[in-house]
């Protein structure tokens, strides 16, 4: 006890200097808060699409020499949390940057489930909260609720019409037949898009001739894969997370699927998709989407390899940068009041790595990539609610 | 046909998981939490060699079992042997080694994801298909089953045909008793235990040419491993291998004949149906 006194004390008096009145108050940093799963289910994919992203900004504003806020340059400190994948994490690493660190902003976390665990509470504190990979159809009920959330990734109804409406595109075409294949993880995500995509295919005529769920965490999809296959469908798809979207694919290469469309949903944009895969990636659509051959998008993710030592994937990283772009580009126009900041995202367009991005009245962003396909190399943006850069999607022939 | 073959290569995978912790649980006592990261940390050495080194990981598990035999005998010594020599009794080491070496498996998720990052990591290795009693199957796992077949084989033949596997299953049957006949049991733990986590590292290395892996996923593994080592009973190889099988079949079973959303509910329906009418699992005894 005593000991740990001393320790406190000392720490204080280390600490004083730095709160002297009139010190170098130009440079003091603006502090951000982030929380986001390391470890835990979530942590593949926030590896992937979240934390690089915060490192890239970071370094890329404090080079810079910081966040012009009203002529003076001050640089951003980071403080990042681990939410173990956990809600309950969530919350208390977002009350704990509110009261005990004491941050100017807090990212909104990683994922559908942690963003709305952590609403409240950001609400509570008065933090904006914008959001880029919280994928839900409750933008209504929920920033109707808590006026300083932020919608940037879709929602699941526009994710999954967006896939039917490309198939359609397609048998419309005379590219495909009308018998499709649809399986889902047995988990909200996958819940949701499946329950948004069953009456999307009934309306627009598809014949679903194998509906099927399995458990997160399945180790062996070769019984679902077979289902779906001995259906004899013309297009698959798979409304799955990034484990099974692995093993979704390898099981159909492997049962040699024969399907001129082929789907799964999150992870299809991964770079380590392709890099598993090789050729047989070639004409897989998948979830999201950019605008592949954009200047914006290659810049971004030419720097995000240098900074990150990997590339962005194709769909939630660059939306997540253009989160840290929206935020930026806030406070330097209202400076670091964070009332300001929310007014202020409700009326402006933001220039983005993604094209112009302007908050509807539900604090959504209407326009969002729902899907992409493999073509080259790159995964490109086939469908979207209003995004410019749109190809073509093409039949997938084979495996090899 | 195809239920059965599809539900034997799932439960070789089931046996390659649990036949570790069996070893580690049954002989040296230790209820080894941070099992599944052994296992995922295999597989990452697995994916990190044939990426740079196109190694395949049917030779890297040869690389990687001395290894992490050295590594898990030094985690025995030097972390769980003050724990066995305080406890007094059975269940005291079991409660103190649980705690124990779930914070162990923190500190290996934490050195995972320092080392490798928290991504992904996935490679494709023998993706193909083989034709088998007129149906296709995964070669990768094909060639993990046979790799699984011959280590649980090799790991039988060596515990009950040699001069060390007799001492090692006298410690698990009775650790008082074997200290009277010169057993030294402290020395057969640690080798049970290094044996045990360069058993699960290797089946980390076969599982991860078909399974995509990352830096938390162990914990998954360490609960599937735990319920086939209590379903078969603990302590006995048999026991473990006859309840992957069967895990494997009856999940196959499910997914095939009814619905794959059940799988889950399935393994965990017969789980508590050993439990109920064989405590001691299948090939376990009744504890004294």
């Amino acid at each position: 006890m005593k000991r740990r006194s001393v320790l406190r004390l000392g720490a204080a008096a280390l600490a004083a200097p730095a709160i002297i009145p009139g010190r170098a108050f130009a440079n003091d940093p603006i502090r951000i808060g982030a929380v986001a799963p390391k470890t835990g289910p979530l942590a593949g994919g926030a590896a992937v699409s979240h934390w690089p992203n915060i490192a890239l900004w970071s370094s890329q504003v404090n080079e810079r020499g910081g966040l012009n806020v009203g002529g003076t340059m001050r640089p951003v400190e980071i403080i990042e949390y681990d939410d173990q994948t956990n809600p309950g994490e969530t919350i208390r690493a977002v009350e704990r940057l509110a009261n005990q660190d004491n941050v100017d902003f807090i990212l909104a976390p990683y994922g559908t489930g942690l963003n709305i665990a952590a609403a409240p509470l950001m609400d509570r504190f008065g933090y904006p909260q914008i959001t880029s990979t919280c994928i839900t159809d409750q933008v209504v009920d929920l920033s109707g609720q808590f006026s300083n959330m932020f919608f940037l990734l879709g929602g699941a109804t526009g994710l999954a019409e967006g896939i039917v409406s490309v198939l359609a595109g397609m048998r419309d075409a005379g590219q495909i037949g009308g018998n499709v294949a649809m399986v889902n993880v047995a988990d909200a995500f996958g819940i949701e898009l499946a329950a948004a995509g069953r009456p999307a295919l009934e309306a627009a005529g598809f014949n679903l001739v194998y509906d099927s769920s399995y458990p997160l965490g399945t180790q062996d999809l070769s019984p679902v894969m077979r289902g779906a296959k001995d259906a004899a469908p013309d297009a698959f798809i798979g409304f799955s997370y990034p484990p099974d979207t692995f093993g979704l694919t390898e099981q159909a290469q492997i049962e040699e699927l024969e399907v001129g469309a082929f789907y799964t949903a999150v992870g299809a944009s991964f770079p380590a998709y392709a890099g598993r895969f090789g050729p047989a990636v070639n004409n897989i659509l998948g979830a999201g989407g950019v605008n592949a051959t954009s200047e914006a998008f290659q810049a971004y993710a030419a720097a995000h390899t240098e900074v990150a030592g990997q590339a962005p994937d194709f769909w939630a990283s660059a939306m997540m940068y253009a989160s840290l772009q929206i935020l930026e580009a806030a406070i330097e126009t209202v400076g670091a009041d964070r009332e300001a900041v929310s007014a202020h995202l409700k009326e402006t367009t933001f220039d983005t790595v993604n094209g112009p991005v302007t908050f509807d009245e539900h604090n959504n962003n209407p326009e969002y990539w729902t899907v992409g396909q493999w073509q080259d190399g790159l995964f490109r943006g086939v469908a979207s609610t209003g995004r410019e850069g749109a190809v073509d999607a093409v039949v997938k022939d084979g495996w090899t | 046909m195809y239920i059965i073959i599809t539900g034997l290569l799932l439960g070789g995978s089931y046996a390659l998981i649990a036949m570790g912790l069996n070893l580690q649980y049954g002989v040296a006592r230790i209820m080894n939490l941070a099992n599944g990261e052994m296992l995922v940390a295999g597989g990452f050495v697995a994916f990190w060699l044939y990426t740079t080194a196109e190694l395949s990981p049917f030779l890297s598990i040869f690389l990687l079992a001395p290894v992490v035999f050295a590594l898990n005998w030094l985690i025995y010594r030097i972390m769980l042997l003050p724990l066995v020599r305080r406890a007094k009794t059975r269940g005291q080491l079991e409660v103190d080694s649980i705690l124990a070496t779930f914070g162990l498996s923190f500190v290996a998720v934490g050195l995972m994801l320092a080392v490798f990052g928290g991504d992904y990591f996935s490679y494709s290795y023998l993706a193909r298909s083989v034709p088998i009693a007129g149906d296709t199957f995964a070669l990768n796992r094909v060639s993990a089953f046979i790799g699984a077949a011959i280590l649980c084989g090799l790991v039988y033949l060596w515990l009950n045909r040699s001069r060390v596997g007799l001492s090692l299953r006298a410690v698990a049957v009775a650790p008082e008793s074997a200290r009277l006949v010169g057993i030294d049991v402290a020395q057969r733990s640690a080798l049970a235990f290094g044996l045990g986590g360069a058993i699960t590292a290797m089946g980390g290395a076969l599982v991860s040419s078909y399974l995509t892996l990352d830096a938390s996923t162990g914990v998954i593994f360490t609960l599937k491993a735990l319920i086939v080592v209590i379903m078969g009973g603990v302590g006995d190889v048999r026991g473990t291998i006859v309840a992957a099988l069967m895990l494997g079949i009856l999940e196959t079973f499910v997914a095939t004949v009814i619905d794959p959303g059940l799988t889950l509910a399935a393994a965990y329906g017969l789980f508590i149906l050993i439990l109920l009418f064989r405590p001691q699992g299948l090939f376990g005894r009744a504890s004294a």
